[in-house]
């Protein structure tokens, strides 16, 4: 079994994002990219159940500029067999990216696709669901566990009621939730032996997709402060208050 | 006009609050607003939607396939209804997330995630890079919207609706790929940080772990649940899974009450979007009551007490 | 415990700074076939550099001729230069000094030009491999450095190791060029073992802070390097600002103070949060936003304090050798000037060896243009003004008087609390952010991974709480500039808390602790600050 791993390139987790001045967009001038870190989980998991025998190949796939390659070389590193990278001039929204990957899917013929569960730079959490739609296979979203029988995957789920376990067929779709797995450090040497691994990168129009129209975004701006509240005196206005606002 | 379909989350019994929320996302849209209930003997579930005020209509779908939320089973559903609106919406909660973008992909448009605002029925508000910037996002005209809605954004709508509930036949199958096991729920123990309604949280003020028993006690007594500063944590009071902040947990509760915690801004990071803070602190100059909505200037070893006693 | 994987290269080089990147491009400039790796410690490159910084741009010259068609992303040529005496509330000009004349010099972000380097670097061939720590050295059977072993990873607070343990590698190369900047843990244990200081004076230091912020749009004027002097220091201790103004709005300012201060309860931080509240600065920053913050150990020492700067399988270069001009404000071009040397040195000889550098660094322009200003900064041990007029002797007199001061150790500079009160340095209540310590440090984006053992060792940590407290109040939670060290007292009593996760690695506790029981080693690869554009 082959399993496919979507790997993006974003703001690293540790950079304080800030908006432009002029609300034109957030200022990346010189940070820090990484892999979206549900990726490098989704990364992990998959190199641990081609560890544990259950795969072939492990192949990263990132749709975005020649930058993403740098994302794509550390995925080698930690282990990876080989990457992907679909070229494309700008990002792509969910449902283009899902429609990448599908065509990728069709040439691959993978067993099973492992996505992080939302990429830390929009939030958007679409991708994974929407590659599971339009490949009418399952999906196992906010996954906390694999478990492998046979073609059949037992998958339990970070819901909000607490955990939920799904049973799905293989091909399937698992986006990976943070507590599945802790990413390994990639050894030194493996970063040698990356640039050896084969990268292979597939122009987006040569995929032969039909993307769909993006959203539009007309303007980004910083939060709202928290505005500064009101003073009580003792425990007793304070139940009151609370009591007052429909708290308690 | 709009015509607005809102997905509702319950678990086969109790409609999820995140639909009334829903309702006040939808009503911020404008236009006529239905809910569709999807599950199996779900009777009680249509009841409590069509008791929310503004709803016009309740779709009632029953079938054995659809008993639990399986995205798979749920997604051809909605978009069969979705034909006959202009809007879908779903909540931001596990489920919504989940579901909606699968629908979403089968309708052919990116979903709008985690709406915070409405700015225009085609135009809204939502968060990006956990909250650190905001954008407003715009479809083109004539485009079917599918959207989650930022629960902790939005109010419930109140009760005292009259909706019709019509009763639907599921036109799909089985996907026969998935199929929903069990639910594992944290039970009767105190609720998990991340998802809790409410949070009590403490800082090295409490002064040793022992210290830290008012905390819970207190937690328990609001079913609450537990968080606690880092410096709380590095003093070894309470395990590193409770700390509540930039290196900790994220969240975004109803009501967030701190003692003892001095706010410093890798601890307010984690919880600048919560609904409502309340900070009891004995130094009056602690950066913390700079963001509170209700500030408390007193000892926490008098005033948490208090409080109990006042809960009864 | 397997044995360790090892890798092999001509020549490896510990740091990608400035010294470190400029070795590594000279080497494959002259030598394309030589295996060249850069070790550095932050995730990636620049992440740990903070500097002023205003540069020369000669050595860049040299190295890239054609660099200018393609800048760094930060780098303003310098228009005017300023200096200024300050007050509580007012000011004075003065005469700018010859070496600060800054006329076709460049105002940069350092972090960003090494991160501009470094891909140059790579274009060359050579390996930089950023987010991992040289921990430790090799040495060969014959007790020579033969290079530096890479820490293990995943080693949780009890130094158990965890599911995600990975071994670190040693990497053997018959040269191991040492370019850790001020104060490197590998260059202090080098220096002691082979006594490379045993007949230069001790090695002087400063701490410099520095912010980077957004002021509101028409405030700054691009390419003003402005300097003060003064407030809020008292003229016993040797320090004093800089304001460089950048584009788009951007001010780089920054503090550096002397760390031979006498005043126990002195804090270089709360000293920086003043001096922007002078009128002159506060005007400037007033409804902007702080973008990033950074502090930094300098070396300061110079002539008097330069060690022997080779030992068998190993050179030290640039800050890690303490070749900074402290009159002149500037390192890089020393930094740069001395990796170009190094390079020069190393691809003289069939197999690189360190044999000879030492003489030929002190024979280049690089020591003698420390030689020159060798007196300035000691003469400021005295206070501020017979300093100025000792600094002007030399400076007409170009160094040439027969004469060298001689420097002592900073950490024994400290005063013990009984018998020494601070003058009223006029201090006054600040509203401009950062609001503390705790505070500034969150935009510096410092990271650890808070399972991992304690990367700052006290070796005797009950002088903490006993001598120390009595003798010195414990300055170690004032001298650093990120909140590490904490006293805390509680149900278990009085302890030292140590806050390694805000940790700037900055060095300052390993040179100022007056018993010197502050022992600053390499936590994992990759943890620390995340500094952007400082």
């Amino acid at each position: 079994m082959k399993i496919l791993v979507g790997i993006k390139r974003v703001v690293d987790y540790n950079v304080r994002v800030r908006v432009l001045p002029d609300g034109s967009g957030v200022d990346i001038d010189g940070v820090k990219m990484s892999i979206n870190p549900f990726d490098e989980i989704a990364l992990e998991e998959a190199l641990r159940i081609k560890e544990a025998g259950k795969a072939a190949e492990v192949i990263v796939i990132s749709c975005g500029t020649d930058e993403c390659q740098q994302q794509l070389r550390t995925a080698l590193a930690m282990g990876a067999d080989r990457a992907i990278q679909v070229k494309t001039g700008s990002a792509l929204q969910p449902l283009s990216t899902a429609q990448a990957l599908l065509r990728v899917i069709e040439r691959e013929q993978p067993g099973l696709v492992i996505l992080g569960k939302q990429a830390i730079d929009d939030d958007n959490s679409q991708t994974g669901q929407m590659l599971a739609a339009l490949w009418n296979r399952p999906q196992a979203t906010f996954a906390s566990k694999l478990v492998f029988e046979g073609e059949k995957l037992t998958v339990t789920r970070e819901v909000d009621a607490g955990l939920e376990t799904i049973e799905v067929d293989l091909p399937a779709v698992v986006t990976v939730d943070l507590r599945l797995n802790e990413p390994r450090f990639v050894k030194l040497p493996d970063i040698m032996k990356a640039k050896r691994k084969p990268l292979d990168v597939i122009p987006l129009e040569e995929l032969g997709a039909s993307l769909a129209s993006n959203l539009d975004i007309t303007r980004y701006a910083a939060p709202p402060l928290r505005q500064k509240g009101i003073r009580v005196e003792n425990a007793a206005q304070l139940v009151q208050e609370l009591k007052n606002r429909g708290l308690l | 006009m709009s015509k607005i379909l809102i997905v509702a989350e319950h678990d086969g019994h109790t409609l999820n609050l995140s639909t009334a929320k829903c309702v006040s996302c939808a009503k911020a849209i404008g236009g006529d607003i239905d809910i569709a209930v999807l599950g199996q003997g779900h009777d009680a579930v249509g009841a409590q939607a069509a008791a929310l005020a503004g709803v016009s209509r309740v779709l009632m779908i029953s079938a054995a396939h659809l008993a639990h939320p399986l995205a798979a089973n749920w997604a051809p559903e909605v978009l069969q209804l979705a034909a006959n609106y202009t809007h879908v919406i779903g909540p931001s909660t596990t489920m919504g997330k989940d579901l909606m973008p699968r629908v979403a992909a089968l309708v052919g448009v990116n979903q709008f995630s985690d709406v915070m605002e409405v700015l225009s029925p085609l135009s809204f508000r939502r968060p990006i890079y956990a909250g650190n910037a905001i954008i407003d996002v715009k479809a083109a005209e004539g485009q079917k919207i599918v959207m989650t809605v930022r629960t902790a954004s939005w109010p419930a709508t109140g009760s005292g609706g009259n909706a019709v509930v019509e009763q639907r036949t599921a036109q799909g199958t089985a996907a026969g790929h998935s199929r929903y096991l069990a639910l594992n729920s944290a039970g009767s123990e105190r609720p998990d940080l991340q998802g809790a309604s409410k949070v009590v949280s403490g800082g090295r003020a409490l002064g040793s772990a022992e210290g830290f028993a008012l905390i819970y006690r207190l937690a328990d007594k609001l079913g609450a649940g537990v968080g606690a500063s880092r410096a709380a944590v590095d003093a070894g009071y309470v395990p590193s899974d409770m700390q509540v902040g930039q290196t900790g947990k994220i969240i975004a509760p109803d009501l967030y009450l701190a003692f003892g915690i001095s706010g410093a801004i890798q601890h307010i990071t984690g919880i600048k979007d919560s609904r409502t803070i309340v900070a009891v602190n004995k130094d009056a100059e602690a950066p913390i009551f700079e963001i509170a909505d209700i500030g408390l200037v007193g000892d926490l070893f008098t005033v948490i007490p208090e409080i109990e006693a006042l809960l009864g | 415990m397997s044995e360790r994987e090892i890798m092999q290269y001509d020549v490896i080089i510990v740091g990608a700074g400035p010294a470190g990147l400029t070795c590594a491009i000279r080497l494959k400039q002259i030598k394309p076939e030589l295996n060249v790796a850069i070790i550095e410690k932050a995730a990636e490159v620049g992440a740990h550099i903070v500097s002023g910084a205003v540069i020369e741009p000669a050595p860049l010259d040299e190295l890239l001729p054609g660099w200018r068609e393609n800048p760094p992303p930060i780098c303003v040529p310098v228009a005017k230069d300023e200096l200024w005496y300050l007050t509580p509330t007012g000011r004075y000009r003065l005469p700018t000094p010859p070496q600060q004349n800054n006329h076709g010099n460049f105002i940069v972000s350092l972090g960003a030009m090494c991160a501009w380097l470094a891909p140059k670097a790579e274009a060359l061939g050579v390996d930089i491999f950023p987010g991992y720590a040289a921990s430790a050295l090799h040495h060969t059977g014959d007790g020579a450095v033969g290079g530096v072993v890479i820490g293990d990873m995943g080693i949780d607070r009890a130094g158990v190791p965890k599911d995600t343990f990975t071994q670190g590698i040693e990497i053997h190369a018959p040269v191991t060029v040492i370019a850790e900047g001020c104060r490197g843990h590998l260059s202090k244990q080098l220096i002691n073992q082979f006594k490379l200081d045993q007949h230069s004076d001790p090695q002087n230091y400063g701490i410099g802070l520095k912010e980077l912020w957004r002021v509101k749009a028409g405030k700054s004027v691009p390419g003003l390097a402005q300097h003060t002097l003064g407030w809020p220091l008292d003229s016993s201790i040797y320090g004093g600002s800089f304001i460089y103004h950048l584009d788009k709005d951007r001010i780089a300012l920054g503090f550096v103070v002397g760390l031979d201060y006498k005043d126990p309860e002195f804090s270089p931080f709360e000293a920086f949060q003043q001096m922007k509240h002078h009128p002159m600065i506060r005007n400037l920053l007033e409804g902007g936003e702080i973008l990033s913050t950074g502090a930094r150990a300098i070396v300061e020492g110079g002539y008097q304090a330069l060690p022997v700067t080779e030992m068998p399988g190993a050179i030290l270069i640039g800050d890690a050798a303490g070749l900074l001009n402290v009159p002149k404000i500037k390192g890089t071009h020393q930094a740069m000037r001395s990796g170009m040397l190094a390079a020069e040195h190393l691809a003289a000889t069939a197999v690189a060896s360190s044999a000879g550098f030492d003489a030929r660094l002190r024979n280049s322009p690089v020591v003698k243009e420390l030689h020159k200003v060798r007196n300035i900064r000691p003469a400021f041990y005295r206070g501020l003004w017979r300093g100025f007029v000792a600094a002007a002797i030399e400076t007409v007199t170009a160094g040439k008087l027969p004469r060298t001061l001689k420097l002592h150790a900073d950490y024994s500079a400290l005063k013990k609390l009984a018998g020494y009160s601070p003058p009223d340095r006029h201090w006054v209540e600040r509203n401009l952010p950062p609001r503390d310590r705790l505070a500034s440090v969150y935009y510096a984006a410092t990271e650890h991974d808070e399972e991992q053992p304690i990367h700052l060792q006290i070796l005797q940590p009950d002088i903490c709480i006993t001598r120390c407290s009595e003798e010195y109040d414990h300055p170690c939670t004032r001298f650093c500039p990120a909140g590490v060290y904490e006293m805390v007292e509680d149900s278990n009593g009085k302890r030292l808390q140590i806050n390694s996760a805000n940790c700037v690695h900055c060095k300052t506790c390993d040179i100022k602790d007056p018993y010197q029981i502050i022992n600053w080693v390499t936590p994992e690869g990759g943890s620390g600050p995340n500094y952007q554009n400082l």
